[in-house]
């Protein structure tokens, strides 16, 4: 009855079954036709009613709030399984069906796999959305509009900036300067070896983390030049992130236990592991994976590549999407802005579901100027505000990255028991892609 | 034929057979240390199940995941059966609704279907059957993509008969009759029963069910545990979270646990209760399959 086991075949039978829909969603060239569709935005007449899927908690509360306020446009909301556990193929299925929800919460990693697949509605003539990319963290809507003229196919949601969370006390008590670059890093995963713990854990099949600490580094894994796409997972910042990882797993320095396991959760209980770098919503797996340690944590910055630099990734993160065979665009797309800009929803999102905002104004809640006892008082959005704004905008997803993800994580298994390196995984995890795109016959570019 | 061997062992009918040859100690033996083996092997998940529900969050991770820590199951089954507004209790009664009706009325399609195919003859029967036999070999989940296109073209999808209706074919449980019925239901008791003036049906009903009533039985069981754990159907065809089955909510729980932490709690008891009525089902029709296979004594 092992759950992670559980939830893994689960995702690979929804992965087996993806390569289907994915065949008959035909050929279309991940392209340029976006603009054609985004003519007709005007309001439907008379009520309407919307529907919209995800999986945040507590999002009814705001929808409650919509709602009340909105009696012509009623929103219905249904809950699924986190999306690559299900929802992003129900969504394949039911556009396939002309029976998809008008409005779809979409990741960020995800965004392109629809875009390719041509399950999203270009919304960027309804009235409002254009005005409104201003208002959002840079990075979220590059993502968006893929950095095509004239074309929103998302409304961005929530954003995990990535910084780097350690036991305040158990470095100071070892007299181990806290560190601000990944030499320094290194060094005091050495020093903390020393002490009889680990300095982190590398997670085997968190592969979206580890984009995250390409992301910082300014790699690209994935370009689209309208045409092609272009794979690169072995760039120049690529191996440099992956041969510091592969060194400190050759030294004994990290611990390989998975990530989110109950044995990492006890790890982190129980001080064996004294830092995680990781998004703004691993301040709540802490909280409750290692409730013995409160108080004692903190956040810094992550650390940087050149000292004294302000580079930061991001790791999660989602988009509402108006999927293709809405009758309503404009009308959702109205709701799709309210629910990820409008103060009051933002409160509730960030309430009930923990969402961080998008928006920039949305980092400036109340809740997130707040400090937060588990972590000693210290006001730590600060600090994921700032990384925020210090994330590169040009990262860029593949269209096939729940593939991507399968094959990294394959060879993260193989180098954390000693058969090859980090590495070897990204040239293979490159490989099968570049495969996975030709076999779609989505374009690549040589 | 292979259910009547299975279910023999079942009960504590194995008793000594004076005629039978003498088991060696040795062959004893292995074979008890094979099924004591399995037995664990299928108890231990359970057990470790048990003692998960009962633990706090904090102590979950940090005690021995094989024995107990302090006694929170109470505290566990509230937050289970509160949180978002109770909404696991409707997923079980759910559950209970597509299993239960859906077993019971899947086993009378089943058990009439094989018995017509198992005791009339006519034209066309063995290729119906073998048909019927080919759609044991396809594997349910395949046919969730196609059957959700159906439904979708009958606007049909996310609702209860989505789920409903696909769960009451059997060809396993026609196979299972028709084999049981030709070899269970004596011509002669028929022919009886006709000279007697009974109409066709109702000598089904009353005279070769009462005959087939173990095989019935063992229907319903598999019927109900594969629409119990069949899992991906209404992944696909459900969106709305209250018509979801208990394996559906729990998945979709599982899978938000990186976001909320705080539903692995009612991960582990929510599996937990969703075992008690697959447990209830078998110790429940357990004597009708004993008294079943006296029955069938009879005729010999």
């Amino acid at each position: 009855m092992n759950r992670h086991t559980l939830a893994r075949s689960g995702a690979a039978a929804v992965a087996g079954t993806l390569l289907l829909a994915a065949c008959s969603g035909g050929t279309d060239d991940g392209g340029s036709d976006g603009a054609a569709d985004a003519s007709a935005c005007e309001p439907s007449d008379g009520p309407v009613e919307l529907t919209y899927t995800g999986w945040v908690p507590g999002m009814e509360d705001a929808i409650a709030l919509w709602n009340e306020a909105n009696p012509d446009i009623q929103v219905t909301y249904n809950t699924g399984p986190a999306g690559n556990a299900g929802t992003y193929q129900d969504f394949f299925n039911q556009l396939e069906a002309d029976q998809a929800p008008d409005l779809g919460q979409i990741e960020y990693d995800t965004l392109p796999n629809f875009r390719v697949q041509d399950g999203l509605v270009n919304i960027a003539d309804c009235a409002g959305v254009m005005d409104a990319g201003e208002q959002f963290v840079d990075w979220t809507w590059q993502q968006v509009t893929f950095g095509e003229e004239g074309s929103v196919y998302a409304i961005p949601q929530d954003t995990g900036p990535m910084a780097m969370f350690y036991r305040a006390d158990l470095f100071e008590e070892a007299g181990i300067e806290v560190p601000t670059t990944w030499d320094e890093y290194a060094e005091a995963a050495q020093a903390i070896r020393d002490e009889g713990a680990y300095i982190t854990h590398f997670p085997r099949t968190d592969v979206n983390w580890f984009a995250g600490l390409v992301w910082q580094a300014e790699g690209r894994w994935f370009e689209n030049d309208g045409e092609a796409w272009t794979v690169d997972l072995t760039g120049p910042q690529s191996t440099q992130v992956a041969d510091y990882w592969q060194g400190l797993i050759d030294d004994g320095l990290v611990k390989d236990t998975a990530g989110f396991s109950d044995e990492w959760n006890n790890e982190l209980n129980t001080g064996e592991l004294w830092t995680w770098v990781s998004a703004v919503w691993g301040s709540n797996s802490i909280s409750s994976g290692a409730p013995d340690t409160a108080g004692d944590w903190a956040v810094a910055p992550m650390p940087q590549w050149e000292p004294g630099a302000n580079a930061a990734g991001n790791w999660g993160g989602s988009s509402v999407a108006v999927l293709q065979g809405s009758e309503h665009p404009y009308e959702a797309a109205q709701f799709a802005l309210w629910l990820n800009t409008s103060e009051e929803s933002l409160t509730a999102l960030n309430q009930g579901g923990g969402l961080y905002p998008a928006t920039t104004a949305g980092l400036e809640l109340p809740a997130l100027k707040e400090g937060l006892e588990f972590y000693g008082d210290q006001a730590i959005f600060d600090v994921f505000a700032d990384a925020a704004a210090a994330t590169d905008p040009s990262f860029t997803w593949g269209p096939t990255m729940a593939q991507t993800y399968n094959d990294v994580a394959d060879g993260f298994g193989a180098a954390l028991s000693g058969q090859g390196t980090l590495l070897d995984a990204l040239q293979a995890g490159q490989e099968a892609t570049i495969s996975t795109l030709e076999s779609q016959s989505i374009p690549v570019a040589e | 034929m292979s259910i009547l061997t299975r279910t023999e062992g079942y009960g504590p009918t194995a008793a000594p057979d004076s005629r039978g040859v003498r088991e060696r100690p040795m062959s004893r033996l292995v074979a008890f240390v094979i099924m004591g083996a399995f037995t664990l092997y299928f108890l231990v998940p359970i057990w470790w199940l048990a003692v998960a529900s009962t633990k706090s969050r904090g102590q979950f991770a940090s005690t021995a995941g094989l024995w107990f820590a302090d006694f929170h199951l109470w505290d566990n089954l509230t937050y289970l059966f509160t949180y978002d507004g109770g909404v696991y209790l409707r997923w079980l009664g759910n559950a209970v609704i597509y299993a239960g009706v859906g077993a019971l009325l899947g086993t009378l399609l089943a058990s009439m279907c094989g018995y017509a195919l198992g005791k009339y003859v006519f034209r066309g029967r063995n290729l119906l059957f073998n048909v019927i036999l080919g759609g044991v070999l396809v594997p349910v989940t395949a046919l969730a993509l196609p059957l959700f296109l159906i439904f979708s073209a009958v606007d049909l999808t996310n609702t209860y008969w989505s789920v409903f209706l696909p769960s009451l074919v059997s060809p396993f449980g026609v196979y299972l009759a028709r084999i049981y019925a030709a070899a269970s239901v004596p011509d002669e008791l028929l022919e009886a029963a006709r000279l007697d003036g009974s109409g066709e049906v109702r000598t089904f009903f009353t005279v070769s069910v009462r005959l087939m009533a173990p095989a019935l039985v063992t229907i319903f069981l598999f019927q109900f545990v594969t629409i119990w754990n069949n899992f991906f159907l209404p992944l696909v065809m459900l969106s709305d979270e209250k018509l979801y089955p208990v394996t559906l909510g729990l998945y979709a729980w599982n899978s938000q646990t990186n976001a909320v932490p705080e539903l692995r709690t009612a991960v582990i008891v929510g599996a937990f209760v969703a075992i008690v009525p697959l447990i209830l089902a078998f110790l429940g029709l357990q004597r009708f399959w004993r008294g079943g296979l006296a029955a069938g004594g009879v005729k010999a």
